[in-house]
């Protein structure tokens, strides 16, 4: 692919010939509209060359930029090129990028791959369509109006046609066209429609490579033991009994590097297969300094962060006059709500094979972040980006854990210091208790009514370790990102306010599938329930009333949200569960409505309750993402999403002691399974909308509508998770 | 030496016979479609037949295996075929990585029961994880493969 290398930056896109043949197709940032820049400023520095291969045999290369972990991208992506340029989706062969900026932003994280991805795409294949309709005319010596362009072959209007890959070498040599015309959308064969994941056969035959699947001639295995407490260091260690244990090669120390995705350091045994790494790990004798964090108790931070939100904090927000509000209410009702750390725990657990050869190096991961991983790397080693290869396996599951590096960068300091290819595997233990935690939270809630039961005013108080504290050391209150969540809930209340307080970090806090909106949209989806108890009124309406008129509501983002399009999926849950209707003895129904990722969803839950354990029967969820790419895909997200949105309402809990994570493994970090599982009703709203996130927003409705369906069946309200603290599960 | 049969071809490992048989599978004789999830038995990944039995290959030492047939992922068995065709056709899977362990579960469930009810489906599969959740689509691909065989 190195021609890539060659192409103008002023042209928007150029062919390149390509030495076997091949028509390529690249282009730079330009494809990118003003909106996607202004999206993400990061996107205006890189210079993305996105591209498409034709081969003579009509074979035709995509090149996938994103990570595949389950999102279904290295199928949407392409479909969206393949598309538009009228290709046989059957001779479409999907490629994975390696980490390099001439892809642009490749950061598989923030549900941005189709919203960031989709206009570009489209442009690739329009561009490639004309060129190849450009060909046809030029052999028939025709007009290129006379030709259109059909599965894989260009058409003229007397009958004649050409297959694409008979087109190739003419094309490659032409000037790209300046105009470009985009497909009539219903038009469109595969966007919008039902596309079967590509890669679903290799994953149900075992022959899928997952960054675990990995091999290399002579490669050696590694198990790194960390401390236990976070950011402590090793005093000393004695390996004596893990070399003694078959199969173990080597010990060494791997210094922590003190970046956001540096390696936590340790000690790591090296050996010639998994297990005989793993039990080395467990033969280790070491001595820790534990650092300041050993003082990390769960139990004891919840107290401090929840008195911290009940007294005044920094204001992050302030429309009108909350405290007026609160004076002249008819009622004011306050609630405080108090979430856990949450780990990630994809069933793939963080590993990456390197292997350094000199000032060189090539790492296999299971990424979401190639392109950081390729600078960790470059960071690490001391050495330029051309002389690092960062390639992307299958992730088993990435949902933002494997947008951080550091076991990519362990990978490489032991292959360094060992001369030899390394595949280095976490253990599902040092998965649970050395993560990127979703962060601890507790939330104070208070809201005034008048006498109609309207809400005047609303004050949302909170402290959470933030996000920023893993970029910065010692930033101790939430961020703004995570504070817009909070002042842009998408209800009508002319008296507003938001108040941070602080909340200091003690163990790494990352993003995890949707991320800032899981503490928010339970606590906003739980209060305005309450909140519609006190005021009388059916949860459904007065939630309705509380988003109030249709407006476009102006946020510090880009895109503007929609109160239409928030109540159109409140209102389709609603009727999808018969809402309002009678239920079977002893059922229940729960709503709940979010905005994030630019997409509106809400979902309606059935439960019931026996020996006072939690049944799910039936979610409801709809979604409004604007034009969807992959119909299967966005309905394959929302069932997920309401599972991994019951598995943390049931029983997500990650707590310190100590400074150590008490839990390890799936045995006390448990998950929802098979027997638990509800049926989950999807519907898409039809839209021509720009396309907005899909992967992530699913999550962050699920347990409130939960919690607010066990009020109305038992009168209780439960302000903290998990469930299975309070034995509901 | 310990000898293993895998999906009908024999291997000589010299391993040590405590060795868990995913481990054995893995790294010594290379086929990886067989997952390491938990290493404690609490997740399904690694589910292989043992003598068609359904079994956490990271709980039994790969010494327990010697002697008996060992059917992976990609292995050959009627019910796993069919299931896989299923699994494809409701596009199952999302990242895929418990699959193999999904699948393997759901033959030993077929090969024991021919129409398998949900609650005896739920019984069969609770030791699966999926952390994408895809259990409603698995649920569904056995109930498919089901109507497909009485078909014939």
């Amino acid at each position: 692919m190195n021609p890539i290398r060659n192409i103008s930056r002023r042209t928007f896109v150029k062919s390149v010939g390509l030495a076997s043949g091949g028509l390529i197709l690249a282009c730079n940032t330009s494809v990118f509209s003003d909106k996607e820049t202004a999206e993400n400023k990061d996107l205006a520095n890189f210079n993305p060359n996105l591209f498409v291969q034709l081969n003579s045999d009509g074979s035709l290369i995509l090149i996938a930029s994103r990570s595949e972990m389950g999102n279904g991208v290295r199928t949407s992506l392409t479909s969206v090129i393949a598309d538009e340029m009228d290709a046989d989706w059957t001779k479409v062969i999907v490629q994975q990028a390696v980490g390099d900026a001439k892809y642009g932003d490749q950061n598989t994280d923030g549900s941005r791959s189709v919203r960031y991805l989709y206009e570009p795409m489209r442009k690739i294949g329009a561009m490639a369509r004309a060129m190849l309709i450009s060909a046809a005319a030029q052999t028939w010596k025709v007009p290129m109006t006379e030709c259109t362009a059909e599965n894989h072959v260009v058409l003229h209007s007397s009958g004649k046609k050409i297959a694409y890959g008979d087109l190739v070498e003419i094309a490659k040599n032409l000037e790209v066209p300046t105009e470009i015309t985009y497909k009539n959308p219903k038009d469109f064969k595969y966007i919008g429609k039902k596309l079967r994941g590509v890669d679903v056969e290799e994953y149900v035959n075992g022959s899928a490579i997952f960054g675990l699947d990995k091999r290399l001639p002579n490669m050696k295995f590694a198990a790194m033991q960390r401390c236990p407490v976070t950011f402590g260091t090793v005093k000393s260690f004695d390996k004596t009994a893990a070399m003694k244990v078959a199969g173990v090669i080597d010990v060494i120390e791997i210094p922590r590097i003190e970046k956001p995705f540096g390696t936590l350091g340790g000690i790591a045994v090296i050996a010639s297969n998994t297990w005989a790494a793993f039990k080395g790990k467990e033969a280790l004798k070491i001595e820790w300094n534990f650092g300041d964090n050993v003082a990390y108790d769960s139990e004891k931070y919840m107290k401090q962060i929840t008195g911290n939100v009940h007294k005044q904090g920094k204001v992050g927000k302030d429309v009108g006059n909350v405290n007026k509000a609160f004076k002249n209410a008819h009622k004011t009702i306050e609630s405080t709500f108090q979430l856990p750390h949450l780990a990630h725990a994809p069933m793939e657990v963080p590993n990456a094979v390197a292997w350094v050869q000199g000032d060189s190096c090539e790492v296999w991961a299971p990424t979401q972040d190639p392109q950081s991983a390729r600078k960790e790397v470059v960071d690490y080693l001391g050495t330029t980006e051309e002389k690092v290869t960062i390639n992307v396996t299958f992730l088993g599951g990435g949902f933002g854990r494997k947008s951080k590096p550091d076991y990519v960068v362990e990978a490489v300091a032991i292959s360094k210091a060992m001369n030899a290819p390394i595949q280095v595997v976490w253990t599902r233990e040092d998965d649970i208790k050395h993560g990127y935690y979703h962060t601890v939270s507790s939330q104070y809630l208070k809201a005034s009514l008048d006498k109609q039961g309207n809400v005047t005013g609303w004050l949302n108080r909170f402290a959470l370790p933030s996000i920023a504290s893993t970029f910065s050391p010692g930033v101790d209150y939430p961020a703004g990102f995570e504070i817009s969540s909070a002042a842009n809930v998408p209800f009508d209340i002319k008296n507003m306010k938001v108040e941070v307080g602080q909340s200091p970090a003690h163990v790494r806090i990352g993003w995890l599938r949707s991320v800032i909106n899981i503490p928010h949209g339970f606590s906003q989806n739980v209060f305005a329930d309450e909140l519609a108890v006190a005021a009388g009124k059916d949860p459904l309406e007065f939630r309705l009333n509380l988003i109030g008129e249709d407006r476009i509501e102006e946020t510090e983002d880009p895109i503007k949200y929609n109160t239409a399009r928030l109540k159109n999926v409140l209102k389709l849950a609603a009727k999808n569960a018969n809402w309002g209707k009678p239920l079977p003895e002893g059922h229940a129904y729960g709503l709940s409505v979010h905005y994030s990722f630019y997409s509106y969803v809400a979902s309606v839950v059935e439960i019931s309750m026996i020996d006072n354990k939690v049944k799910v029967h039936n979610v409801y969820t709809v979604i409004d993402c604007g034009t969807v790419v992959n119909r299967d895909t966005v309905k394959a997200q929302l069932e997920g999403a309401a599972i991994f949105g019951m598995s943390l309402a049931f029983y997500g809990k990650i707590t310190a002691k100590n400074g150590a994570i008490e839990q390890s493994n799936y045995s006390d970090y448990k998950m929802i399974r098979m027997n638990e599982i509800p049926k989950v009703h999807v519907e898409i709203v039809e839209s021509t909308e720009n396309p907005t996130g899909v992967g992530e927003p699913g999550v962050p409705v699920i347990a409130p509508a939960i919690v607010n369906a066990i009020y109305k069946l038992t009168g209780k309200r439960y302000y903290n998770l998990p469930l299975s603290d309070y034995g509901l599960v | 030496m310990i000898t293993l049969q895998i999906n009908g071809k024999k291997h000589q490992i010299d391993v040590a016979p405590e060795m868990p048989l995913l481990w054995a599978i893995r790294d010594i004789v290379g086929l990886t479609g067989t997952k390491y999830g938990c290493g404690i038995g609490v997740c399904g990944s690694c589910k292989v037949l043992l003598d068609n039995s359904p079994v956490q290959s990271c709980m039994i030492p790969v010494s327990a295996a010697e002697g008996k047939n060992v059917i992976t992922i990609e292995g050959v068995s009627e019910n796993l075929q069919l299931l896989q065709a299923s699994w494809t056709a409701l596009n199952v899977p999302q990242c895929g990585f418990c699959q193999p362990g999904q699948l393997i579960a759901a033959t030993a469930l077929l090969d024991k029961i021919s129409e398998p009810t949900d609650e005896e489906i739920n019984e069969a599969m609770i030791g699966n994880i999926c952390r994408c959740g895809t259990y409603q689509r698995i649920k569904s691909a056995i109930h498919r493969t089901v109507e497909l065989k009485k078909q014939g």
